[in-house]
């Protein structure tokens, strides 16, 4: 008797082989729907995203939603710590995929990036609409794991730790958000966000907004981490080819900016970073 | 609320103590002067360096290396993290970005960097928190009730592992296999592999003792084995790249096992 062959398991894809290749697929369908057969033409890229992470159709208001998000988040522009990072990869003629994985990096992280998208997903999990709860996490945030490989949290995740006031892109993204979904998290943030800030002690942050209306569309934490990490490389991709085509020499390099304090020379060390009161 | 006021200081400021190649001055690294005081040191001593800024004797270094080539050192191309590599050779993609992605995928948590962070913090507090023989299977006890599981513990797919004895012996030659977190971390495989969970002291959990002893704290215990599993990973790359573009295990349309919806039309 022969062994059965290993196979992959999957919710998500199904293929009929072409008659003369079994290699081949001749139809693929998507949760059931014949993905070049029936939805190339017909659905947008936001429903065929939704698709894909949540295996159903979406409704209107879920598609645009949607929508809204990758619109807001597909270039946080060229000061961003992962197109940054996209960007050197570009000025110095590293490989196309390089570049994006650079921007996926920083832009993985507990600072703006996609682990913060998690941790705030975490809490609406926690709090759900429970204000007081809300309050007692954001005013003391703890990391669930004490020992992980991602760094411990600086600040409460979903709020700008150096903002002054919440800036204006993220209102403004709030405030289109919510107009597409009133009823869920977005507006349950809206409507409480300056109490949220003030137990934060922070500024609403974009992380922040984009968890709310992750929540609203019921995605897990783990599939709200992917999106974010995805739905941002668009700006990573543009500014690097963008810096590439520039070259190094118009690109910073910060030439009087670093200070090495045990330098033996006379180089005198600037002013010392110090916590703003 | 702190504002921006710490960015604004921080504009065009930062302070190191970890080094710089200013063009035509000495390049220094960690207070060092590369090319004086450096130029003969080993790539691994110079990595061990720049991760603790500590110096090590060449017998923890040879230790050091000795955990990273008999644990994880593996061209084994169906192990997961090395199967990437393969995957990208057999794509025709760069060596670099195939070999990135693989050591990448091995901060999972079945193997490498998540779970060998767990393995020396356990190993660690377990080394604090018992005194005596009697403290031991109460303490042991309550972090796997508490976690589901104890890293450098049990292993997926066996229940031997293999790399215990070299390991070991080659600690042994070395002088530094007789450390306390050593010694407590057998002790505890002991107890757990005869109770009822089964579970042996795997080559994390020892690698993990062996770099405690040797005053490894969770941090730098993390970034000494990052690169750890490359020995083995370029290999695969090599090999897929080697042989005919896309031979590397393909799939055809039937090892697709849909358990999804029945089709439907949008």
């Amino acid at each position: 008797m022969t062994k059965p062959q290993e196979q992959i398991t999957t919710k998500i894809w199904h293929e009929e082989p072409e008659n003369d290749n079994p290699f081949a697929s001749k139809t693929s369908y998507c949760s059931g729907y014949d993905v070049y057969g029936d939805l190339l033409g017909k659905v947008s890229w936001a429903e065929y995203i939704y698709l894909l992470f949540k295996l159903e159709k979406p409704e209107p208001w879920q598609a645009a939603l949607l929508e809204g998000v990758a619109i807001a988040i597909a270039n946080p522009g060229p000061r961003d710590l992962s197109v940054r990072a996209a960007m050197n990869g570009g000025v110095g003629g590293s490989t196309a995929a390089s570049c994006l994985m650079a921007a996926l990096a920083p832009g993985a992280g507990k600072n703006g990036g996609a682990r913060e998208v998690y941790q705030v997903m975490r809490l609406w999990q926690q709090c759900e609409f429970d204000l007081a709860l809300w309050q007692e996490n954001l005013s003391d945030y703890k990391d669930e794991q004490k020992v992980e490989v991602w760094p411990a949290s600086e600040h409460t995740p979903g709020f700008d730790p150096y903002g002054a006031s919440c800036a204006t892109p993220v209102l403004q993204t709030l405030e289109h958000l919510t107009s597409i979904y009133p009823q869920g998290a977005l507006a349950y943030l809206t409507k409480h966000r300056a109490t949220f800030e003030t137990s934060a002690d922070c500024p609403l942050g974009m992380t922040g907004v984009i968890a709310a209306a992750f929540t609203d569309l019921a995605l897990s934490d783990e599939q709200a981490e992917m999106l974010f990490l995805l739905l941002r490389l668009p700006g990573a991709a543009v500014h690097s080819l963008e810096q590439k085509k520039l070259g190094w020499r118009k690109y910073p390099f910060f030439g009087d900016g670093l200070t090495l304090t045990n330098d033996p020379g006379p180089k005198q060390p600037k002013t010392t970073i110090q916590e703003a009161p | 609320m702190n504002g921006p006021k710490t960015l604004e200081q921080a504009e065009d400021n930062w302070h190191t103590t970890m080094g710089a190649a200013p063009p035509g001055k000495p390049i220094l690294y960690r207070g060092k002067d590369m090319f004086a005081d450096l130029h003969d040191i080993s790539w691994f001593k110079l990595i061990m360096f720049g991760i603790t800024g500590r110096d090590f004797t060449d017998n923890q270094i040879k230790l050091f290396e000795a955990i990273q080539v008999i644990t994880v050192s593996y061209p084994e191309p169906r192990l997961w993290n090395n199967r990437i590599a393969s995957l990208s050779g057999t794509a025709r993609s760069t060596g670099i970005l195939g070999t990135t992605a693989a050591l990448a995928s091995s901060e999972a948590k079945i193997f490498g960097n998540q779970a060998n962070i767990l393995a020396i913090d356990f190993i660690r507090r377990a080394k604090d928190a018992i005194k005596n023989s009697k403290d031991m299977p109460d303490f042991v006890l309550k972090d796997l009730k508490k976690n589901r599981a104890i890293s450098g513990y049990g292993r997926p797919l066996l229940n031997t592992d293999e790399r215990i004895k070299p390991l070991l012996n080659r600690a042994k030659k070395l002088g530094l296999a007789d450390g306390p977190h050593v010694a407590l971390a057998f002790k505890i495989g002991d107890f757990l592999s005869s109770s009822r969970y089964k579970l042996i002291l795997n080559a994390s959990g020892l690698s993990a003792a062996l770099m405690a002893d040797q005053g490894f704290n969770h941090r730098e215990y993390y970034y000494a084995t990052m690169l750890a599993f490359s020995a083995g990973i370029i290999p695969c790359q090599i090999d897929a790249a080697n042989q005919k573009e896309g031979t590397f295990f393909p799939l055809s349309c039937n090892r697709l096992n849909y358990t999804g919806k029945n089709i439907r039309n949008w």
